[in-house]
């Protein structure tokens, strides 16, 4: 025996309805070392990952924890290991400080009374060592990304991790973002602090992984060095098969302005400006990307286009018509598909069947509405149609939509919207969550409809897509439209210029 | 058809069995302890209930709480909570009492009338409720207890200050005019009477169960097969994805209200122009509470909100056997509060059962395809 691994996973199985589930999962995790797991979305990473921090228990199988056997019944006794979580998403308090966001939950006290001291002293020996200063008074809100995430590091320090789980830690960052969280953590492993690191992006993964565990269909496929494998040999093993190679970039783009935005402004509370004076066309047979690091107005100008917000200035035109006043049925019906960025929250009735969750948008209008009655026969005949068309895996239109897979849900909302064939499709982060061939599947219907002479606005965070697709690119900060590229010549580190604000100077 | 499989029924049924179920072992369990025999006094319960003027009985019964459940339900599909169907009801049982007794109209056409303003009265109060959502943001909750204790309030002074029948010397009671027979239900004697079924003097069928009938299949019709009932249903299930749809909450919560209301007006119609044909201070109570229970227990469709008010029914009467028994006749009422109890319980638990295996199937499904391909 060399090295005691810091984590150990032999032969775990997690039967779990609905999703992939695990099975037969071996890890082997060394101390000090930044470990990569990789995978489409739906392989099994996040179950391994509830599996490890112990928010759900394994079937079968062991875990060991330097060395020795664990079964964690809650994430409570995975901090007591020393293992913590830095989720995706944030949980932290915005109208508190970093200090007091750092120690929620693991309060400091001394004879019952807060010992806020003793935190701020702490606080700060770890900021020092992990180059991660941050003042501890600030409060939360006021903070960028990027320190939202180095607090969220903190708080799991602070409760003693000697091992962080990092969930998809880039995914929310611009590219400087992901420098400085690098150096964090490489200051952390040489500290002796194990990272285990869950991406899928593998550029990201080799800059800063020294091992990479891949896993597909809910297994583990091999464990390799970073240094002796390539981003294509990581996505082969990914995927079983060979990427399919970009396609090249046809204009399609007509003359005819489909959707016409002039000025547009959305205020949001106290009186800040959430969108202002954005002006952008989209024609017909062209799809205009909107860049840019989430919150920084996208969410807004969207709902502000499809009439969920009143905007404050500025006109919005379909056609030839201004529909700056109509409500959100009237545009659907005259036309906007709309592909939410949230599906489950926006994009559909779970616990409906799928024939009836096809309807949804154009309830109201034929074929599935005549008069006010629904026409079911319409609704299960198109149902099917999508079901078909996008390769939606559903035995059939009756079952519920929980019961579909991510990358099916996805599928069959983007299939509902442009089989609708409307004249405009706006489409939020369209393959969020979706694994690579659904992913695939999505951009190629979207090209598809877009030469057919669909008007598309996407709005996405994901740049390989808002690059790959867009036949015209905006980057959006601060509520404003900062940029137009061009998306056959800018790269990843531009376009990271910009969506921070253009520090670097705008091209 | 393969996919009704996937559809498991009996998980729907499953939940509100096992309520009942669990209620009367909970039952059985409260009579063993004060030493009575739990098989003895079921048997006599449903011996008692198997009666023809009990069933006659219990089909009465069953017509409020059916209506009062449908009205919960319209808002439940909804995502909105109206608790208010008890002012409703009473509110508009008083105000179409009164009207009705002004007026003079053809036999038929009275009817209508009476019970088309008990409708548009509890409309009205209810989609005061919504108003006050859409605008000010109260929560239907509150603002429909509060408008119970309102409606009572209001019924009280109405009744007494300005629509009470003029009283007869010595006669005491507090009540409007009575309705003219030209606003009376008419029975459904004749029809038993068809079936060769003869009732006893002074007992009916009454003939409000034709438009519990009428009611069940339009909610069923409204909500299954009109926009409007998939834009109500969709703004239950997710009210975000709804209104990304273009459903306009605002306009919806109102309207689902006012549809709440107008079944609670029926509530009170039914009792009014099919039995006591005015309103009086005795005019019955609590219907609007237990058609919550009603709602919760038939998982708000109309079929089982029909069962549950049976059911509903059948305890109501058959717990008038228990005295002669000397057995506390509470214990239906233990009987209800367990079911009601149980069946929000069991709910969830058939719901997340139901979802599991189902996912399962579906997943698995999905697999085989695949490798069959």
């Amino acid at each position: 025996m060399s090295v005691t691994p810091a984590i150990e996973l032999r032969g775990i199985v997690k039967r779990f309805p609905g999703v992939v589930a695990n099975d037969d999962v071996n890890l082997t995790v060394l101390p000090g070392e930044v470990h990569a797991i990789v995978g489409e979305n739906g392989a099994g990473k996040s179950t391994l990952m509830k599996i490890l921090y112990g928010m759900q228990r394994p079937d079968e199988g062991e875990i060991k924890v330097n060395g020795a056997a664990v079964a964690f019944r809650s994430p409570k006794d995975a901090i007591a290991a020393g293992i913590g979580m830095v989720h995706q998403h944030f949980m932290l308090a915005g109208n508190l400080t970093v200090l007091e966001n750092v120690i929620l939950g693991a309060e400091p006290s001394r004879m019952g009374r807060l010992d806020l001291s003793e935190a701020r002293w702490r606080i700060d020996l770890m900021g020092a060592q992990h180059h991660a200063t941050l003042d501890a008074d600030r409060l939360v809100d006021s903070l960028s990304v990027g320190e939202k995430q180095r607090v969220e590091i903190l708080k799991v320090l602070y409760r003693g991790a000697k091992l962080l789980i990092l969930d998809e830690p880039t995914g929310v960052l611009v590219p400087q973002e992901v420098e400085e969280l690098f150096a964090t953590l490489r200051e952390l492993t040489a500290q002796g602090v194990t990272i285990v690191f869950i991406s899928h992006k593998l550029h990201e993964v080799l800059a800063i992984a020294d091992r990479v565990t891949v896993m597909r269909d809910g297994t583990t496929v091999t464990t390799v060095q970073a240094a002796d494998v390539t981003a294509a040999q990581l996505a082969e093993y990914m995927v079983g098969s060979e990427l399919p190679s970009p396609s090249t970039r046809t204009t399609q783009a007509t003359e005819a302005v489909e959707l016409a935005v002039e000025g547009l402004g959305v205020r949001g509370p106290g009186e800040r400006w959430l969108v202002r004076d954005v002006s952008l066309q989209v024609r017909r047979g062209e799809i205009v990307g909107i860049a840019g690091v989430e919150g920084n107005g996208q969410a807004e100008l969207v709902e502000a286009l499809l009439g969920l917000r009143r905007p404050d200035t500025g006109t919005v035109s379909l056609g030839q018509r201004d529909i700056t006043a109509w409500s959100t049925r009237r545009r659907r019906e005259a036309g906007i598909g709309y592909v939410p960025e949230d599906r489950h929250a926006r994009g559909l009735l779970l616990a409906a069947p799928v024939w009836e969750n096809v309807m949804l948008g154009r309830q109201g209008a034929e074929p599935f509405a005549r008069r006010g009655w629904l026409r079911l026969r319409a609704a299960k005949a198109f149902a099917a149609e999508v079901l078909r068309r996008f390769d939606v895996r559903a035995p059939d239109a009756n079952v519920p939509a929980f019961a579909l897979s991510g990358g099916n849900q996805q599928k069959l909302i983007m299939g509902r919207e442009i089989m609708g064939e409307p004249q405009l499709l706006v489409a939020a982060h369209p393959t969020r969550g979706v694994d690579v061939g659904a992913q695939a599947a999505i951009w190629e219907e979207i090209r598809r409809a877009r030469d057919a002479g669909l008007a598309v606005l996407l709005v996405s965070a994901d740049l390989d897509e808002i690059i790959g697709l867009s036949d015209r690119l905006f980057v959006m900060f601060g509520g404003r439209l900062v940029a137009e590229l061009d998306p056959d010549d800018v790269t990843p580190q531009v376009l990271g210029t910009h969506m921070t604000g253009g520090r670097q100077g705008a091209a | 058809m393969k996919a009704r499989a996937l559809i498991p029924g009996a998980v729907r049924v499953l939940a509100p069995v096992l309520a009942v179920a669990v209620a009367l072992g909970v039952s059985a369990l409260a009579l063993l302890a004060i030493g009575e025999s739990p098989v003895a006094t079921f048997s006599a319960m449903l011996r008692y209930a198997a009666r023809l003027d009990s069933v006659v009985s219990i089909l009465n019964r069953a017509i409020p709480l059916f209506l009062s459940g449908l009205a919960v339900a319209v808002g439940f599909r909804t995502g909105l909570f109206n608790i208010g169907v008890e002012g409703q009801y009473r509110l508009a049982a008083l105000v179409a009492a009164w009207a009705g007794a002004l007026v003079v109209l053809p036999a038929g056409v009275h009817l209508v009338v009476v019970v088309a303003i008990g409708m548009a009265v509890g409309a009205l109060w209810a989609g005061l409720a919504g108003l006050l959502k859409v605008w000010r943001g109260v929560h239907e909750v509150i603002s429909t207890i509060m408008l119970n204790f309102v409606a009572t309030g209001l019924a009280a002074y109405l009744l007494a200050e300005h629509f009470r029948e003029q009283a007869v010397a010595g006669d005491l009671q507090i009540k409007t005019a009575e309705l003219p027979a030209s606003a009376l239900m008419p029975t459904l004697n004749w029809a038993l009477r068809a079936l060769g079924l003869e009732l006893r003097r002074g007992s009916h069928l009454q003939g409000f169960l034709l438009v519990c009938v009428l009611a069940g299949l339009g909610f069923w019709l409204l909500l299954s097969r009109t926009r409007f009932g998939f834009d109500l249903r969709a703004s239950g299930l997710n009210p975000e994805a709804a209104r990304a749809s273009g459903v306009d909450q605002r306009r919806m919560v109102v309207a689902t209200m006012l549809l709440s209301g107008a079944f609670a007006g029926l509530v009170g119609a039914s009792q009014l122009v099919g039995f006591f044909h005015r309103y009086t201070i005795d005019f019955p109570q609590g219907l609007g509470f237990a058609g919550i229970a009603v709602a919760l227990l038939g998982r708000n469709n109309p079929v089982g909100i029909a069962l549950a008010a049976l059911l509903f029914g059948f305890l109501d009467r058959s717990a008038q056997i228990l005295d002669l028994e000397d057995v506390p006749k509470e214990i239906t009422t233990i009987i209800q509060g367990v079911i009601i109890l149980a069946v929000v319980i069991a709910g969830q638990i058939a719901w997340r059962v139901a979802r599991r295996r189902q996912a399962v199937a579906v997943s698995e499904q999905v697999r085989r395809q695949e490798a069959a391909a």
